[in-house]
C-alpha cells in the first residue's frame, strides 16, 4: 500500500454514465491483486473532503484503471478531469479474491453494474476459465463484456428490461446453470448488496463456496476509522469487521446476513 | 507562509518545538487524534510515525465493544458525521494485539480511555498505569455516540470531578481530560478537571449532529445522530480553546478541523500548547507531517525560537 500522486492518462466515457479512468501509478499497478481497490482524492472537490473508493479494473505495467459510474458530486467531478491532470491515489487496498487454482473448481462470476470491473483481473489471472453472469437494469449497464470474451470466458448477460441478453435477474441465469451442473463450482460476486445476499443464498442451497465483495461507506480506506464495517461470524458469535481491510472480499458463509443491511 | 523559504532552511539548531504535558515531553506539539489513527500500525506504511509529537489511540474500555450498526458515517459540507460507537478490543485485546507495536515507537503513545461507570474509568486507568511505557491517558468523557457513559460524564461537572479524581488516585501517568463541546460553557469543566488533578485538557471532541436523506427521508446514520468533525468545526473549537485558556493554567491540546500548519497555529495563538490532527488523516494521511514542517517555517519566518511563545499569543489590541 502506497500513497502516490498519479497522472491521468485518459478518462473517457464508456457507456452512458460509465467512465474509464487510466492512471499512471507503477508501484500500485505492480502490487495489485484481483478484488483490491484504490482510494482517490478528487481535487476539484473543495467542500467534499473524503476520498472515494474504486475497485481496480485493470493493472498493466505502469498503469491502473478504474471503471466508474457517475452517481454524485465526487464521481461527477472525477468525470470532468482530463488527461495530464493529477490526483492522489492510495492503493492497492483491501483483501481481494482468491485466484482459482489450475484444475480446481470452475469459477462462476456474478456481477452487477461496476462489479464487472471489480472482477476483470480475477478472470485475467485465473488459469481456469469459467463463466460470467452479468446483470443490469438496461443494456448500458452491461460493462466490459467484450474484454471477458477476449479472455475466453463465456458471458451470460441479463437485463431487467430485456433490452439485452435474457430478460430478468442475473441470479435466475446463475440458478439455471447450477441446476444444470453444480459440481466443482465456485462463485465470485460483486454488485449491489441485494444481489450478493441472493448469491449467498444460492451458494448455500447448492453447497458451493462463494467469495463476495462488499461495499460500505469508507472514510480512511486503510483500517483506522471503523466506518466501513459489516457483521462477520466468529467462534463466539459475530463482530463488525472492516471492508477496507479484512474485506472487501469475504467468504459468503462468514457474513451475518441477518444483521447486514 | 508570507515569507519565502528555501529548502533546508527549516532546520535551525536553536528552534525549540518541544512541549510538555505534565511529566511527558513531546518532541513537537503535533499529535494525531483518537479514533482517526487506529492503533498506529495501520498508517505506519504511509508515514514515519516517529516524526509525530505523539500517537493517540482509539478509545478503549475494559471489555470489547461491538460498536454501532451501519451506516456509521456521512459526508457533509466541509466535514463528516460519525457514529462508530467506540468499537474496540477492550484492554486485554488491545494489549495483546497492538501494544508491542506502539511500545516500539520512539514517540509516546497516549491511550484514550472510557467507561460506563466511574469505577470502570479508574480500573482502565490502573491497568494502563501498571502496563508500563504508556505516555499519558486521555479521558474520553465526551463521546456523543454512546448511550450510557461517554458524554454524560462530560456534561455534569460533579460526575466529571469524580472520574478525574478516581483516575488520578490510581495512576501517576499524565492525565488529559478530553472535554465535551456540548455544554453552555466549557469553563466549569475545565476548572473541575484542573482542580481534580488533570495534567492537561483536550479540546474538542466532535459535536452532536444529524443529516437526513431527503429521498428516503431516513437519517443518514443508523444511529440517527453522530459526531460532526472536520474543517467546519474549526472556528467553534478555536473559541472553546480560547475560553478554556483564560480559565486554566494546565496545557491544552487543541483540535477540530486542522488541515494545515496555519490552522494549527491558530489553535496555538488561541491558547493551545499542542494540537491534534483528526479527520484530515482520512483524506490526507501526510497532514500531521506537513503541519510540523509548516510550523517550523512559520517560526523561522517570524524569528520565533520557541514554539511555547505562540501559546495564547493572540493580540487583542
Ligand atoms: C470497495 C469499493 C469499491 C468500489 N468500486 C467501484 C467501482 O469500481 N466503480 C464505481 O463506479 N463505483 C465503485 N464504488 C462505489 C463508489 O465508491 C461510489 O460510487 C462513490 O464513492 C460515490 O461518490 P460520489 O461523491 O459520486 O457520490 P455521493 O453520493 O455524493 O457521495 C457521498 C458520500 O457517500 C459515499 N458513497 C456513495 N455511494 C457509495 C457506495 N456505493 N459505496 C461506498 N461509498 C459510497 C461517497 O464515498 C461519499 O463519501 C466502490 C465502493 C467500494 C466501497
Ligand atoms: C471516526 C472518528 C472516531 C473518533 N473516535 C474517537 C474516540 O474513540 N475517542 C475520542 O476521544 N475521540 C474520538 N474522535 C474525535 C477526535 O479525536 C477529534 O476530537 C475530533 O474528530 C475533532 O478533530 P477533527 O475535526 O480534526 O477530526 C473520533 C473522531 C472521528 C472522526
Ligand atoms: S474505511 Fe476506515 S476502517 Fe475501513
Amino acid at each position: 500500500m502506497v500513497e502516490r500522486t498519479a497522472q491521468i492518462i485518459s478518462n473517457e466515457r464508456d457507456t452512458d454514465a460509465y467512465f474509464r479512468l487510466v492512471l499512471r501509478a507503477p508501484e500500485i499497478a505492480r502490487a495489485t491483486q484481483p478484488g483490491q481497490f484504490l482510494h482517490l482524492r478528487i481535487p476539484p472537490l473543495r467542500e467534499a473532503l473524503l476520498r472515494r473508493p474504486f475497485s481496480i479494473f485493470q493493472a498493466n505495467g505502469e498503469t491502473v484503471s478504474v471503471l466508474y459510474k457517475t452517481i454524485g458530486k465526487g464521481t461527477d467531478a472525477l468525470a470532468r478531469m482530463g488527461a495530464g491532470e493529477e490526483l492522489s491515489a492510495i492503493g492497492p487496498l483491501g483483501h481481494g479474491f482468491t485466484v482459482p487454482a489450475r484444475g480446481g473448481e470452475t469459477p462462476l462470476l456474478v456481477a452487477g453494474g461496476y462489479g464487472m470491473a471489480a472482477m476483470y483481473l480475477l478472470a485475467e489471472r485465473s488459469p481456469q476459465k469459467g463463466m460470467v453472469f452479468v446483470g443490469g437494469r438496461r443494456r448500458v449497464d452491461i460493462l466490459c463484456e467484450a474484454e471477458f470474451r477476449k479472455l475466453g470466458w463465456e458471458v451470460r448477460a441479463t437485463t431487467e428490461d430485456g433490452s439485452y441478453g435474457e430478460k430478468g435477474m442475473v441470479t435466475q441465469s446463475l440458478l439455471a446453470e447450477l441446476k444444470r451442473d453444480s459440481g466443482k463450482r465456485k462463485l465470485f460476486a460483486c454488485g449491489p448488496t441485494a444481489m450478493l445476499k441472493a448469491v449467498a443464498k444460492i451458494a448455500d442451497e447448492f453447497k458451493v463456496p462463494a467469495e463476495i465483495s462488499m461495499d460500505e461507506h469508507m472514510c480512511c480506506g486503510v483500517g483506522v476509522c471503523l466506518t466501513c464495517v459489516i457483521p462477520v461470524k466468529t467462534a463466539s458469535g459475530w463482530e463488525y469487521q472492516r471492508t477496507c481491510t479484512e474485506g472487501p472480499v469475504f467468504d459468503s458463509r462468514e457474513v451475518m446476513w441477518e444483521v447486514a443491511r | 507562509m508570507k515569507c519565502g523559504m528555501r529548502n533546508g532552511e527549516r532546520e535551525s539548531p536553536k528552534m525549540n518545538l518541544s512541549v510538555s504535558i505534565g511529566k511527558l515531553t513531546l518532541q513537537n506539539p503535533v499529535m494525531v487524534a483518537s479514533g482517526t489513527f487506529g492503533y498506529g500500525a495501520e498508517y505506519a506504511r504511509l508515514l514515519d510515525l516517529n516524526q509525530l509529537g505523539a500517537v493517540v489511540v482509539k478509545g478503549i474500555r475494559l471489555s470489547p465493544v461491538r460498536g454501532n450498526p451501519t451506516p456509521r458515517t456521512a459526508e457533509v459540507t466541509s466535514g463528516m458525521l460519525n457514529a462508530i460507537g467506540l468499537q474496540g478490543p477492550g484492554v486485554d485485546g488491545f494489549i495483546e494485539k497492538y501494544w508491542s507495536f506502539l511500545k516500539s515507537l520512539r514517540v509516546p503513545a497516549i491511550i484514550n480511555i472510557w467507561g460506563t461507570t466511574v469505577e470502570e474509568y479508574a480500573e482502565v486507568a490502573r491497568r494502563f498505569g501498571d502496563l508500563g511505557g504508556v505516555g499519558a491517558l486521555e479521558l474520553n468523557v465526551s463521546c456523543p455516540n454512546i448511550k450510557e457513559g461517554g458524554a454524560q460524564f462530560g456534561t455534569d461537572p460533579k460526575l466529571l470531578a469524580r472520574v478525574v479524581a478516581a483516575c488520578r488516585k490510581v495512576t501517576t501517568l499524565p492525565l488529559i481530560t478530553k472535554l465535551s463541546p456540548n455544554v453552555t460553557s466549557v469553563v466549569p469543566y475545565a476548572l473541575v478537571a484542573e482542580a481534580e488533578g488533570s495534567d492537561a485538557l483536550s479540546i474538542t471532541n466532535s459535536f452532536p449532529a444529524m443529516a437526513i436523506d431527503i429521498e428516503s427521508r431516513r437519517p443518514k446514520l443508523a444511529n440517527v445522530t453522530g459526531g460532526l468533525t472536520g474543517p467546519c468545526i474549526k472556528p467553534i473549537a478555536i473559541k472553546l480553546v480560547w475560553d478554556a485558556r483564560r480559565a486554566v493554567k494546565i496545557p491544552i491540546i487543541g483540535m477540530g478541523g486542522i488541515q494545515c500548519a496555519a490552522d494549527a497555529i491558530e489553535f496555538l495563538l488561541a491558547g493551545a500548547n499542542a494540537v491534534a490532527i483528526g479527520t484530515a488523516n482520512f483524506y490526507e494521511p501526510q497532514t500531521a507531517l506537513a503541519v510540523i514542517a509548516g510550523i517550523q517555517d512559520y517560526l523561522k519566518c517570524h524569528d520565533i525560537t520557541d514554539i511555547r511563545e505562540l501559546t495564547g499569543a493572540v493580540r487583542l489590541s
